[in-house]
């Protein structure tokens, strides 16, 4: 029965959401990093997506992730709720992980798909990672929406299918910095690179500084 | 007549205890093909509140009067009345605590149901922790999955100065609205006529949360019991289903 | 009417049960019936039609340390109506010490159109004693709606509350055929099972009946409902 843990609590494990419209290659994503981190991180998956035995059994055969390090959090046909409005589901199933096969130093919040308009809070997660694919149509970071302009990253991914939906990238990229400012925009295609590496690297960067802000301390008995 | 804003708040959907991922047993039920229209819908609602609305209800009320044991033998205390100044940790509200856990456990046959009940405890638990720090939440018994929801409401709703009666209504009105938005949602249902529905039940809900809230002065075993076979019997079917829009 | 039964066992000290009290009041008579092995087999003899509304019938029964009793009726009881806005009312109290068995296995409670009837069971198990206690409501004879009927539980095991349960059905009864609590089905009715010398088996359900392990003791509910008498015995069988 913990209580709602303070973000800044030290030594407890990053907490990364990904978001993004239905078919953006959220999982994906969340596969491609398992690869990227499995020899180097302790790692832990939450699923808001609809999540089936078949899911969890390609993520063992590809070998990426223990079915263990992964809860699924039923969102009530309101994934955008569960991971903003009312994250105490979300917020059980990342103790319920540091429970069960903690202590771990990264955990990936996966969104069920939704709009343009669904973020996470900052109550559920220190960063987030806001996929959109260039099959969706070269106008979406134009459009915009608290994902596309707020995200910590956007990653905008399937670049390999950019010929073939001829969705012009140099425009994304554009429309994006236009949005975003000074944050980071990724261009992935997870075919070209099993393990996201420019995704894993910007998250080994945040890592970095979230240890280095929140240092693991060590409790002070009497002295 | 005191503000009801407070009420309101903790009546109200939105207030972030997880309610919208729970159904209230209607996921399984559409799926079984027992509710599919507007009146089946209806007949749900009214059964779910003459049992599980009844006894989460009383368990609520009767957490609420472990919390402010002054206002024993009223049903409809004074707003003035506070918590009580038990300090947190006290041994007699613990203990009264634990019984009405144990109680409502023997009111809940179905496992899934207990652990949803618990599930929803600690959601709740969450949230009040936040919002009224000072709340005696220390007190609740500390079993496997925390706390069944009724007790955590009911110290909440102590916590926040609301009666006994209110916290009953909250309760009753909690079993049916969950369910009723779920209907919405699974069954594609008219928004307006699924209201109007609720509208319909308004009375039988205020009933019940009077008939809970006088129950809660009588003694932990002889609190509301009301079964509903379906009910269990629909929860341990959804437990096993693969996927699941709901958590309940 | 009123009536007053009473059975009390003990364990003979030769491993076989002793009846030292069977004693019934009619419409509660109990009859002693050959048995075999250390059990002692009574029946419960109805000696009127009935329970009407206004009769007020207990029942109440000790089953000594060691000892093992079980209670059987000859035929369902019908509850019918009475007097004008009275109320039945079968009422069985019973304690069963440890290492001692109590197997209540009654036929069926039929709640007839225009009953007002309360079967209320109390029953006090102590550590280690074993029970089976079956509960079956049909509701309305043949094609008929029923009456009001409540079919009340409470078991304690070691003094800890083990199961409470009120079943109610019709017309006072919110929602009772309906899809939350009976969805339409006229049987219905539990079994619960008692054995400390058991390991609870995981919960099950499958369409109309469920196994389900309690929290409060060594002890399993079977529920079902059942879209007759016949098939509800079927899912509560041991």
């Amino acid at each position: 029965m913990d209580p709602h843990p303070p973000l800044a609590r030290a030594g407890r494990a990053l907490r990364v959401g990904i978001g993004g419209p239905v078919g953006s290659g959220k999982t994906a994503l969340v596969a491609a990093l398992c690869r990227a981190f499995a020899d180097e991180l302790r790692l832990g998956v939450v699923t808001n997506d609809i999540y089936t035995t078949e899911d969890a059994d390609f993520l063992r055969r590809a070998g990426v992730l223990d079915p263990a390090r992964i809860r699924a959090v039923e969102t009530g046909c309101c994934p955008h709720t569960a991971i903003r409005d009312d994250i105490g589901a979300n917020l059980d199933a990342v103790d319920e992980l540091a429970e069960a096969v903690g202590p771990l130093d990264l955990v990936l919040v996966e969104s069920g798909g939704d709009n343009l308009t669904a973020t996470f809070s900052r109550g559920l997660v220190d960063r987030q990672i806001f996929v959109v694919d260039v099959a969706g149509g070269d106008k979406v970071p134009r459009k915009g929406g608290p994902g596309v302009t707020a995200a910590d990253l956007l990653v905008i991914n399937k670049t390999d299918l950019a010929p073939m939906v001829g969705a012009d990238l140099a425009v994304m990229d554009r429309d994006a910095r236009a949005r975003r400012g000074d944050l980071p925009t990724l261009f992935l295609s997870i075919v070209g690179d099993p393990t996201a590496t420019s995704v894993a690297d910007w998250i080994r960067h945040e890592l970095a500084h979230h240890a280095a802000a929140h240092p693991l301390t060590v409790p002070v008995g009497p002295a | 007549m005191a503000t009801p804003s407070l009420l309101l708040l903790l009546a109200d959907g939105r207030f972030p205890a997880g309610a919208h991922a729970h159904s209230g047993g209607l996921e399984a039920a559409v799926a079984a093909g027992r509710v599919t229209d507007l009146t089946s819908l209806e007949a749900f609602l009214a059964g779910r509140l003459a049992t599980a609305g009844l006894v989460g209800a009383a368990f609520a009320a009767a957490a609420h009067r472990v919390a402010m044991p002054e206002t024993v033998g009223s049903a409809h205390p004074a707003r003035s009345a506070r918590p009580s100044d038990a300090p947190v940790g006290s041994p007699a509200r613990s203990g009264a605590l634990a019984r009405l856990d144990a109680e409502l456990d023997a009111r809940t046959a179905a496992p899934a149901l207990r652990a949803v009940s618990r599930r929803q405890g600690r959601a709740l638990l969450r949230a009040g922790r936040s919002i009224w720090s000072d709340a005696p939440f220390a007190d609740l018994p500390a079993t496997p999955g925390g706390a069944h929801q009724p007790l955590v409401l009911g110290l909440l709703c102590a916590a926040a100065g609301l009666s006994r009666v209110e916290t009953a209504t909250i309760a009753a009105y909690g079993t049916l609205t969950g369910a009723a938005s779920a209907g919405v949602r699974l069954l594609g249902l008219d928004p307006y006529q699924v209201q109007a529905l609720l509208v319909g039940l308004a009375d039988a809900c205020d009933g019940t949360a009077a008939d809970a809230a006088r129950a809660a002065d009588d003694p932990p075993e002889r609190l509301p019991a009301a079964a509903a076979p379906l009910a269990d019997i629909h929860a341990e079917i959804h437990a096993t289903w693969e996927v699941r829009l709901f958590a309940s | 009417m009123r009536a007053l039964a009473r059975l009390v066992a003990r364990a003979d000290g030769r491993g076989g049960t002793a009846l030292v009290e069977l004693h019934g009041e009619t419409p509660l008579l109990l009859r002693q019936t050959p048995t075999d092995g250390g059990v002692a087999t009574v029946h419960l003899v109805g000696g009127a039609a009935g329970p009407l509304a206004g009769d007020d019938l207990r029942l109440e029964i000790e089953v000594g340390p060691g000892a093992a009793v079980r209670v059987h009726s000859v035929a369902a009881s019908i509850a019918l109506p009475g007097r004008a806005g009275a109320v039945s009312r079968m009422a069985v109290r019973a304690v069963v010490h440890a290492d001692a068995t109590l197997h209540w296995l009654p036929e069926q409670l039929v709640a007839a159109a225009g009953c007002a009837h309360l079967a209320e069971s109390r029953i006090e198990l102590a550590a280690g004693a074993s029970l089976l206690w079956r509960d079956e409501l049909i509701c309305g004879r043949y094609g008929e709606a029923p009456g009001g009927a409540v079919v009340h539980t409470q078991v304690d095991y070691a003094g800890r509350p083990l199961l409470r349960q009120s079943l109610a059905v019709g017309p006072h009864a919110p929602g009772w055929a309906g899809p939350a609590v009976l969805g339409g089905a006229p049987a219905t009715g539990s079994l619960l099972v008692v054995d400390p010398s058991q390991a609870a088996e995981p919960p099950m359900a499958d369409g109309s009946v469920a196994r389900l392990p309690l929290a409060g003791g060594p002890a399993t509910l079977w529920t079902a409902t059942a879209p007759d008498a016949h098939t509800l015995r079927a899912h509560l069988s041991v």
